[in-house]
């Protein structure tokens, strides 16, 4: 359950992760964005109430784990760190410069609280996988989240991952699919339909619940239920808007990757 | 000298090319793996919808898929950036493409250091390597729009499986509309004496510049386009390594098992002379604009100076 004050406080912290985040590329002046903001929520939840992590040190064994296996998000990911405490807001504005520690996809060995480096799609969902059954081996409380793209799960690494993760009944494994619904060529039922994407996972022996992607109150709810959940891993399937929250992108498949400069930024911002 | 960029983006000449070829030629069929849109083929998938196909973000899938077409008679090109399109399914390329040697193009776009932004997941540094050392492929990579379309009736022709090294943005100019492609034989861009530059791909306009730049210091530098990895032209090769008795190599990746190990070998294999490596030196690649990783990386002109006047001392 979720106080009023601690709704408020994470859905602001939701809004500081998109605003960063449509900052930052502004900077850098193009980028993934799109499918950066339409996490900011899961984001917000994660790292300002479920997750158990310190950021003065990053690499604390016992720690949960997010990958964000979708990495061209890394931006969003970015954001949320920074705002957490794990690095200055001031190295956010050197996305994607020359020498820049923050590249544009997630990368454990140059960013303080990235876990696992993804790039090349579905290789981090695997990772994930690989790391909760570490913490079964173990014996060790920690969690492991996930997301991924609905484009991404086209992939067959996925379910190769999937079929795994769910004949070893990792429980200590909850994935988020960003459900936005688009990935660069047009909509994922346009490209290679998904359909019906529950059934899947649930043949997989998965446990599923389909949530609103923006509703931190109902995606809270479905981790506590994950948390009941023994014997299977559980997948989120988080209805998402691609470009969630930001005027000149939502809903557009164009908001994959934009490009912008900081008058855009001024004024969205003070459109918000 | 002056450069000048090609008019064209590489994509669009690509797509062009496809366009034109697939009226007359209805074995072309299009591939792709969500990255349409970067790679140029959008109109031919408006102007053959049923010769072109998406199959999402599953590129081991897609190659598998091409293989069955070509199996099947049609000429399959399947497209997506050189990481995915060469490491991310180099087993389904290497079983379902080349050892059954069926004519399926792969090609891929954004080769080592132009994914730029894109950083170090996104550069495939070692893609010829790993290519070249697959039995029965071919791999080609066009230096700019002349030559891509001189080759592009060998590109479709070609009986075997042939993997083409796409930088999908304008290319500096290299080559003068009079320009015959042979394929499989080296191409003289610069003729020269003391040392000769090989060079492929977007380090040709590099060597070019550093040609100049030893010819004001006295120094005569041939300039060859190596633009056919594979089936390699150890004859041409050979030739100027023994007119000029030094060599440079240039190449946008790996200096391990690409250009500059082709070169080597070849030198090895028939006329033991310096040959220096201009490329990059065995690590990952990282985000920046392709100028700040050409100098950060030791690729420019200038290293390709020093590397030259290094393998003339060699000589001595
Ligand atoms: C293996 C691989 N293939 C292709 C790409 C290029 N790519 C980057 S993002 C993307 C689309 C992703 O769509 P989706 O997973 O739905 O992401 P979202 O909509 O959340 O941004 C593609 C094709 C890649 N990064 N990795
Ligand atoms: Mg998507």
């Amino acid at each position: 359950m979720i106080s009023d004050a601690c709704l408020q406080e994470l859905n602001a912290k939701a809004r500081d992760i998109r605003v960063l985040t449509l900052e930052m590329i502004g900077h850098a002046g193009k980028g993934h964005l799109g499918g950066a903001v339409s996490i900011a929520d899961i984001l917000s939840l994660l790292y300002f109430k479920r997750m158990n992590v310190k950021p003065e040190e990053p690499r604390w064994a016992d720690r949960d784990r997010l990958v964000l296996s979708k990495g061209h998000a890394g931006t969003a990911l970015y954001a949320a760190l920074s705002l957490r405490g794990y690095f200055p807001r001031e190295v956010c504005y050197t996305l994607n410069q020359n020498g820049t520690t923050l590249p544009s996809h997630v990368d454990m060995r140059k960013v303080p609280g990235a876990d696992m480096t993804a790039g090349s799609l579905a290789q981090g969902f695997s990772a994930a996988v690989g790391m909760a059954l570490a913490g079964k081996v173990d014996s060790k409380s920690y969690k492991v989240y996930t997301i991924v793209g609905d484009g991404e799960s086209q992939e067959g690494q996925i379910w190769e991952a999937a079929m795994f993760a769910g004949n070893h009944g990792l429980d200590n494994l909850v994935a988020f699919t960003d459900w936005n619904g688009m990935q660069i060529d047009g909509t994922t039922d346009e490209v290679n339909s998904l359909n019906p994407l529950d059934g899947k996972w649930e043949s997989f022996g998965w446990h599923v619940i389909t949530v609103d992607g923006h509703d931190i109150v109902a995606l809270d709810a479905a981790l506590d239920e994950a948390e009941t959940v023994k014997g299977k891993p559980t997948m989120i399937l988080a209805k998402t808007l691609k470009g969630k929250g930001i005027s000149f992108a939502e809903g557009k498949v164009s908001s994959h990757s934009m490009a912008y400069g900081l008058d855009e930024v001024a004024a969205e911002i003070a459109k918000m | 000298m002056t450069f000048v960029k090609d008019q064209n983006e590489m994509r669009k000449v690509y797509c062009t090319l496809l366009s034109e070829s697939a009226k007359t030629d209805d074995r072309i069929v299009v591939l792709e793996a969500d990255l349409m849109a970067s790679n140029g083929t959008k109109d031919f998938f408006k102007n053959f919808p049923e010769r072109a196909y998406n199959v999402g973000i599953a590129e081991a899938n897609m190659i598998g898929v091409a293989a069955g077409l070509a199996s099947c008679g049609k000429l399959p090109f399947a497209n997506t950036f050189t990481a995915f399109a060469t490491r991310r399914c180099y087993d389904q390329i290497t079983i379902s493409a080349a050892y059954t040697n069926l004519p399926l193009r792969v090609v891929g776009t954004d080769p080592g250091l132009a994914a730029e932004v894109n950083g170090g997941t996104h550069m495939s540094m070692e893609d010829v390597s790993i290519m070249r050392a697959m039995p029965n492929m071919a791999v080609f990579e066009p230096v700019d729009e002349t030559q891509f379309r001189a080759a592009w009736d060998w590109i479709v022709s070609y009986e075997g499986p042939l993997y083409i090294r796409l930088f999908r943005k304008n290319t500096t100019k290299i080559f003068d509309e009079g320009y015959t492609f042979e394929p499989g034989k080296v191409s003289l861009v610069k003729d020269g004496a003391d040392v000769v530059l090989f060079a492929s791909g977007i380090m040709v306009a590099e060597a070019l510049k550093a040609a100049e730049a030893l010819e004001a210091d006295g120094i005569s530098a041939a300039v060859v386009n190596v633009h056919t990895l594979k089936p390699f032209d150890s004859e041409g090769v050979a030739a100027w390594l023994k007119k000029c008795g030094a060599a440079v190599t240039c190449e946008n990746g790996t200096v391990l098992g690409g250009l500059g190990s082709a070169v080597a070998e070849c030198a090895a294999d028939n006329c033991p002379v310096p040959v220096k490596k201009i490329g990059v030196q065995d690590h990952f690649g990282e985000v920046g604009t392709l100028s700040y990783l050409q100098e950060k990386y030791h690729m420019t002109a200038k290293d390709i100076v020093e590397a030259a006047k290094a393998a003339i001392d060699m000589k001595k």
